[in-house]
């Protein structure tokens, strides 16, 4: 009876699980087929082409700032990337090595700004940059990226910082090292998951990132990837469609293969973060 | 008496004179170098930078007083209320940093008084510098984080709740056309006591609430049961399953979201001619009030289980084996163990994390704006559609109606909301994390 009971549990989870495949594989495979569709429309197109183009690649190449966007982005994440790493592997090493007056006051500070995502005060943002002559600049963007992966980074750098050994550093102390050296020839090495994360994590914001761009740029050709699909998908006459099913899946191919990749990283870089705060 | 006062002569006398004048306490100290220095860096600041400080103050309480007109046809530029409102804010911060440094002064100049009560030597210049260097090193590596966190979220911050007390918004006070002034609570007071304005905000914040809450407890007990049921002794190929299910976490999320905007179409989105084909009556996914919030939620469990699955299957094989095997000692049944066991033991492991979801999903703009656009049409809303959550209200109140003033009150309320919530999750957090703070 048990044993019959068992049985039934394990079909029905494969059952579940045929049905999560298909709903979980289709808008994949779906964006993938229209991409490669002959003809303009969605009503034409199905999941398996027959006579499969890459006529909307061409397409979205040649007439769309498509690459413009490309670049504008990788441009935006690479800056975005160094700086916020860079700010956060000093701050994370002040809080974590040690102890000086204001030191709780400001990790609390950097728990509570953690709540308040940076375009709660949009209109702050925008008329100050505005007045900074920032405005529609990569610049302007990139500084409002870093300032904002402060209080996120901070606590899970500071968190693995924390289960480095003293001893470690005190050993290097008695050599003669300095408080640099130490950070750059024991503490960073040893920190390459946590630092892994935190790059990763502002090199991937501003490809996925939709409110910061459309508040800070303007131009057409200084827009980031996700302002150019969603303006190709926002205004709703369907010609644009299928050239925008060929944007997704450029965007989409490389990220989901780097995510795919550095799973354990990202995953596990949010629960260490988590834990310790 | 005479010889406390004695004592402390110099420490007292050192004080009251770099109060009475930056630098002047530090001369009395016989730190000529450093002395100096104070004294021409203060002066320089001071009449360099005192007119545009006065003005900057006086703009701040104003606003400004001359409107532009148009005077023969000619436009004559008058006061620009919001400049004048950010730059007396930079002159805030100014004066503010002065003070500090006068309050440091002073500081120092007791601190080295009391050396010379006590008959020890004063330090010389390169000496204090080299001193000042070791014990200031964190704040120096904290600088630039300092200056980042400041200008790019505190200032915008303390701006925005400062325009929720001026009347800043279209049509009637739009710089530089017209003036901007301050109005005190009235915002705060329209916001709750007029019909409309009290209703969108209302109907929104029940709406915003019921979404955040359950989204992220359809996620939890989605990822969950994914996790328990890949991790089932008898399913193979878990690998295979793990990988596929993971797949939508790895997509880019504006993508999904924009992907299921065309899927989800009502009029030739695909999804709806398979369900004609089948014979069935289309359904309103993203056009019926109800519908669309459902279908927001549905959506929403698409990308986000996978995280949690990958999540939970982490702590699943971390759970403690022999308590099941107790457990089943014991003759529990199934479901029991889960909720005696397994439950509370995920529960306390993924509560940060749940916490965060939660506030993720309460102001998740990009979901809801790149899927409905706050659409459908509500009659009754102010500048809002029926799924519209309060941030992306925030967002087209002030980036389509200018209604600045208002989006900034109601950010205030959420700013109130989200502190008072994670200065309780962080004291709850506290008694967990005690030795870590110290």
């Amino acid at each position: 009876m048990s044993k019959l009971l068992n049985n039934l549990v394990v079909i029905g989870i494969y059952m579940v699980f045929a049905v999560l495949l298909i709903t979980t594989i289709y808008p994949l495979i779906w964006v993938v087929g229209t991409s490669l569709n002959p003809g303009n429309t969605l009503m034409v197109s199905t999941m398996f082409p027959d006579q499969p183009t890459i006529a909307h690649y061409v397409d979205l190449i040649r007439n769309t700032d498509f690459v413009l966007w490309f670049t504008n982005t990788i441009t935006i994440a690479i800056a975005n990337a160094v700086l916020s790493t860079a700010l956060v592997a000093a701050t994370a090493y002040a809080f974590s090595r040690f102890r000086f007056k204001g030191r709780q006051q400001g990790l609390m500070t950097l728990l509570i700004l953690q709540m308040f995502p940076g375009f709660l005060s949009i209109m702050a943002i925008f008329v100050l940059l505005l007045q900074t002559k920032l405005l529609d600049t990569h610049l302007g963007l990139i500084l409002i990226y870093a300032g904002g992966s402060i209080s996120m980074g901070t606590w899970v750098m500071k968190g693995h910082f924390d289960t480095i050994p003293k001893s470690l550093e005190e050993a290097a102390y008695i050599d003669g090292a300095s408080h640099t050296e130490t950070l750059f020839k024991i503490i960073l090495p040893l920190s390459l998951p946590a630092i892994t994360f935190v790059a990763l994590n502002s090199f991937i914001t501003p490809f996925m990132d939709f409110i910061l761009p459309q508040i800070v740029l303007r131009s057409s050709e200084k827009m980031t990837l996700a302002q150019g699909l969603y303006n190709m998908v926002a205004n709703e006459t369907n010609s644009s469609f299928t050239t925008f099913a060929a944007g997704a899946v450029l965007v989409a191919l490389p990220i989901t293969f780097l995510y795919m990749y550095f799973q354990k990283y990202l995953i596990h870089g949010i629960t260490a973060g988590a834990d310790k705060g | 008496m005479d010889v406390t006062t004695g004592a402390r002569r110099h420490r007292t006398k050192a004080a009251i004179f770099s109060a009475v004048f930056i630098g002047l306490g530090q001369l009395y100290n016989k730190q000529y170098t450093k002395g100096l220095l104070y004294m021409i860096m203060a002066q320089l600041f001071f009449w360099n930078y005192y007119p545009i400080a006065y003005q900057g103050i006086r703009g701040l309480i104003t606003l400004g007083d001359v409107p532009t007109k148009i005077v023969a046809g000619n436009v004559i530029k008058g006061d620009h209320s919001i400049f004048m409102l950010i730059h007396g804010l930079i002159t805030l911060v100014l004066i503010l940093l002065f003070a500090g440094f006068y309050a440091m002064n002073i500081y120092d100049a007791k601190k080295n008084g009391e050396l010379r009560d006590e008959g020890r030597p004063v330090p010389g210049f390169i000496e204090s510098v080299r001193r000042a260097k070791l014990r200031n090193f964190p704040y120096l590596l904290l600088l630039p984080a300092t200056c980042f966190v400041l200008f790019v979220t505190v200032m915008p911050l303390v701006f925005n709740v400062l325009i929720a007390f001026t009347n800043y918004s279209a049509p009637n006070h739009i710089p530089d056309r017209s003036l901007v002034d301050w109005v005190g609570f009235r915002t705060f007071y329209d916001l709750f006591a007029q019909e409309s304005w009290r209703t969108t905000f209302f109907g929104i914040s029940v709406w915003n609430v019921i979404w955040a809450v359950a989204s992220t407890l359809s996620v939890f007990f989605s990822g969950l049961l994914l996790a328990l049921m890949v991790n089932h002794p008898k399913i193979k190929f878990k690998k295979f399953w793990r990988t596929i299910f993971i797949l939508p976490w790895a997509v880019p999320q504006f993508i999904s979201i924009l992907v299921f905007r065309v899927l989800l179409n009502g009029s030739f989105g695909p999804v709806n001619d398979i369900i004609i084909k089948l014979g069935l009556s289309p359904v309103p996914w993203l056009s019926d009030p109800t519908m669309a919030k459902v279908t927001i939620i549905i959506v929403n469990l698409w990308f986000s289980t996978p995280f949690l699955m990958a999540l939970m299957s982490g702590v699943l094989t971390t759970m403690p084996r022999d308590l099941y095997e107790a457990a089943s000692v014991d003759g529990a049944t199934g479901s029991q163990k889960f909720f005696k066991l397994t439950l509370p033991l995920v529960l306390a492991a993924t509560a940060p994390i749940l916490i965060m979801q939660f506030a993720f999903n309460f102001n998740n703009f990009n979901l809801i704006y790149m899927l409905t656009d706050g659409s459908p049409n509500h009659p009754d809303y102010y500048y809002a559609g029926s799924t519209d959550i309060l941030i992306s209200w925030i967002f087209k109140m002030t980036l389509n109606q200018s209604q600045f003033n208002m989006a900034s009150a109601v950010s205030i309320i959420m700013f109130v909301f989200i502190t008072v919530f994670s200065l309780w999750n962080y004291r709850r957090m506290k008694t967990t994390q005690e030795e870590d703070m110290v």
